[in-house]
């Protein structure tokens, strides 16, 4: 295969043609400018929470729910939004977000909350793709998304002012996942009084839809603590900032973050030169995020010629609706029945309901994660149904060649040959393995 | 390498099932062609919504129930079990599996879960199967799972996950199966043909088509199944095929139990639905699968002990927890009562817990699959204590 071949269906959401040509280009366009968040707007928090604000007013007076329609429309747009993106954007970039999405997992847990995940992703993920690590973190942990979703406004210092007025102590959700998933996993050399001591650290730090982020200092536990033997002490986000630095500047995390990035692009059992070779990209660098993907782009085991990881259903969809040519504003503009009968309700036929892992740990990576009897089943029916449901069947050689140019096998061309109907050789050429594997 | 609930340290499981210290102790009931869980079938039915245990089963004997339920406590309405307890009449076809001895009930159980009374983090804590001792998040996988991971030899069918949602008790490291017997493929028999074809050279892919191929052409039973419990039928008919085969355990959910307001109406849908998945249980199994069977139908906590303005509940803590089957030695109460009058509650307000939901878990895996007891209150269900042994089975 060709370079530019793997570098659609390994790297972005599919068609070749349409791919960069070399490394080099990859990156030059990963370092421009975000033109697909420019075409295709979500609202960051600036705008999400004066939404919530109104549709909590109006439910407190009992005023109608005009606001809260608003609200719900908003989060409405910015799902199609990032359909959309994902189908027009450079592919590299729109499928790194959807990476760190995954890496620092958030959902919304009711209708006040629903935009927050989107928030995240505009505020704090977009902006610093290509930005040092110690940056994306610093501002996601800060974002009211990760806050809500980990509990943070529920944790108080046990001795803290407000702790011991309310009878409440700590909640050490934020503290575990920002060790064991977001900075130096679950492997690394840390206990649970770390733990501990990270979660009073945290105190403090809280969330109001009023405010937003903000530090509530009758609620943080007096004095210094001390995680992975370094005490931490000084007013209000100091000592915050200083432990999340420390833990962006981690080994540990290094690791732990050029392996999943390794995992999740090429192989579910990457070649350990490879890593470590963009471990050494991100000391070299401080962890710019940028020299790590070169890293990864530039080792010769990203470009292996098999195929050894499965498209999760999201790239499974959108690199379909690609392929099929499918306008961008038809997606945009599918009535709500059809958006959920042909993608959203797919989705989580296929296992990947939209927007809602199980846990903050995300979604799973191996392929047999994903090519179940009952994964396949769904994917196989989208495949032979939906195509025809959103508008005209491309043929299928046309559509092979344009979906996966020299990675269609014989034995998928000769098949395409045989089916009865066009419906039934699109079904083939997106239920094949080459179309699924990347 | 999969997550683990214990930091590095203090982990209890290693790597794998091979390096857990426990597992030579672990008693293999019966052989059943060499497979690890024996002969045995469980079922385990979570019922989401949280399941107002006290309307289920009426504490008619205890004189503080009738003021605390003035319109759902109907006197001399129910199915009178014992001289304390009716069952709600929407149960009222177990009756006779009552008097058989293959129906009982919990009563005043809950989980370690305690004020939140959110559904979310109650469920998760139901089917994490963890305790005080275990911080929130810090076990991702379901306590299923971790009998599945406790035992060499198990394949993926020895267990099924069915229907649509995730089930959190059953997922984890180990491999299992999960089966939505709604999913609906209309191949042509040529399109069947091709993609066999196309999958032939990528084993994942073509394993994973062959066995969806069957399932959706053997989607003819529960085919037949019609009307407003359609849903319901085709579940347990494709459960029970699957425990009459090779598979011994198998979980899944149903809702419909949140009832905040016009209880009286909302609980009988939810419980013709239970009802409907004994029985049909029963008969898909047969007699004699029946007989080593037993199903456990469980909740996230129960509901407040007094009714609402609404003629609902509210969130509580101390629920019922429903055991069927012919493994079953019931006819019979397990638990204590607590007792309802103003000081006997939990915090004024609900069902005082006399026990943990997972100790009857436990009991029913220790009697039914033989599981070692150290097994069973370090890696399954980790920090538990399981007491003495209630003679759940026969």
């Amino acid at each position: 295969m060709r370079f530019q071949t793997l570098a659609a269906l390994r790297f972005g959401f599919g068609v070749p043609s349409g791919a960069p040509k070399n490394v080099e280009a990859m990156l030059d366009s990963l370092g421009g400018p975000d033109q697909s968040a420019r075409d295709w707007p979500i609202e960051g928090l600036a705008s999400v929470l004066p939404a919530v604000q109104a549709a909590q007013a109006e439910k407190a007076a009992a005023m109608g729910e005009d606001a809260a329609f608003a609200l719900a429309e908003m989060e409405d747009r910015a799902c199609r939004s990032t359909f959309v993106r994902a189908m027009t954007g450079d592919g590299f970039r729109e499928r790194l977000v959807a990476f760190w999405a995954d890496h620092f997992t958030v959902t919304g847990r009711g209708a006040m909350d629903g935009m927050l995940p989107y928030a995240l992703v505009e505020d704090a993920l977009r902006p610093n793709l290509t930005a040092n690590f110690e940056a994306m973190l610093m501002q996601v942990v800060l974002h009211p998304a990760i806050l809500v979703y980990l509990d943070q406004p529920q944790s108080f210092g046990p001795t803290s002012r407000a702790g011991k007025r309310q009878g409440r102590g700590l909640n050490e959700n934020l503290a575990r996942e920002l060790l064991e998933l977001h900075t130096l996993g679950v492997g690394a050399d840390y206990a649970q009084a770390d733990v501990r001591a990270m979660a009073e650290l945290l105190t403090g730090l809280t969330y109001d839809s009023r405010w937003g982020m903000r530090f509530d200092p009758r609620r943080a536990e007096p004095g210094a603590e001390t995680v992975l033997g370094r005490a931490y002490g000084g007013d209000e986000m100091v000592p915050i900032r200083q432990v999340l630095r420390d833990l962006a500047a981690h080994p540990a995390t290094a690791r732990h973050i050029c392996g999943k990035l390794a995992v999740h692009f090429v192989s579910d059992t990457p070649d350990p030169a490879m890593v470590d070779a963009m471990v050494a990209a991100w000391e070299a660098s401080g962890g710019y995020l940028l020299r790590v993907y070169a890293a990864m782009l530039g080792h010769p085991a990203a470009w292996g010629q098999s195929l050894e990881k499965a498209r999760q259903p999201f790239d499974f969809v959108v690199t379909a609706l690609r392929a099929l040519q499918v306008p961008p504003q038809a997606i945009f503009d599918l009535p709500d029945a059809r958006m959920r009968k042909l993608i959203l309700r797919p989705l989580a036929e296929m296992g990947q309901p939209w927007k809602a892992p199980r846990g903050p740990d995300g979604w799973l990576e191996p392929v047999s994660a994903w090519i179940t009897p009952a994964g396949l089943a769904a994917r196989i029916d989208w495949a032979m149904r939906v195509p025809a449901a959103l508008g005209d069947v491309p043929d299928p050689v046309m559509l092979a060649e344009r979906a996966l140019a020299e990675a269609a096998e014989p034995a998928l061309l000769t098949a395409i040959g045989r089916a009865e109907t066009v419906a039934e050789g699109v079904g083939l050429v997106l239920a094949s393995p080459a179309f699924n594997r990347r | 390498m999969q997550r683990r609930f214990f930091l590095k340290g203090s982990a209890i499981l290693g790597c794998s099932a091979a390096a857990h210290p426990l597992l030579s102790t672990v008693t293999l009931a019966g052989s059943d062609g060499g497979r690890p869980l024996g002969d045995h079938r469980l079922v385990v039915v979570i019922l989401r919504g949280a399941m107002d245990g006290l309307d289920v089963l009426r504490p008619y004997g205890d004189a503080a129930y009738a003021g605390l339920r003035p319109t759902l406590a109907v006197p001399d309405s129910g199915v009178a079990l014992t001289d304390f307890h009716a069952m709600h009449q929407g149960l009222g076809g177990l009756s006779t599996l009552w008097q058989a001895g293959s129906l009982g009930f919990v009563q005043a159980c809950s989980t370690p879960y305690r004020d939140k009374r959110s559904h979310f983090a109650g469920q998760d804590q139901l089917e994490a199967g963890t305790g005080f001792d275990v911080p929130a998040g810090a076990v991702r996988d379901g306590w299923l799972n971790r009998l599945l991971q406790a035992m060499p030899g198990v394949q993926a069918e020895t267990a099924y996950a069915v229907g649509r949602e995730a089930l959190p008790i059953l997922s984890g490291a180990a491999d299992v199966r999960q089966w939505a017997p709604e999913t609906t493929l209309d191949l042509s028999p040529q399109a069947r043909l091709l993609l066999e074809q196309v999958y032939h050279d990528d084993p994942i892919f073509q394993q994973a088509a062959v066995e969806a191929f069957e399932l959706t052409a053997s989607g003819g039973m529960g085919a037949e199944a019609s009307g407003k419990l359609a849903d319901i039928d085709r579940l347990v008919d494709f459960t029970a095929a699957r425990l009459r085969d090779a598979t011994r355990i198998a979980a899944f959910s149903l809702s419909g139990w949140d009832t905040h307001k016009a209880q009286a109406k909302a609980l009988p849908r939810a419980l013709q639905r239970l009802e409907r998945v004994v029985l049909r249980m029963q008969e898909q199994l047969g007699p004699q699968v029946w007989g080593k069977t037993t199903l456990i139908a469980m909740t996230e906590f129960g509901r407040t002990a007094r009714e609402n303005g609404s003629g609902g509940t509210d969130h509580g803590t101390g629920g019922t927890m429903l055991l069927a089957g012919g493994a079953l030695r019931g006819g019979r109460m397990f638990g204590r009562w607590p007792g309802l009058g103003e000081s006997d509650l939990y915090q004024g307000r609900d069902l005082m817990p006399t026990s943990d939901v997972r100790e009857w878990a436990a009991w029913a895996l220790r009697s039914g699959f033989g599981i070692d007891r150290a097994l069973l209150e370090s890696a399954i269900f980790p920090g538990l204590q399981m007491g003495d042994d209630p003679a759940l089975l026969l």
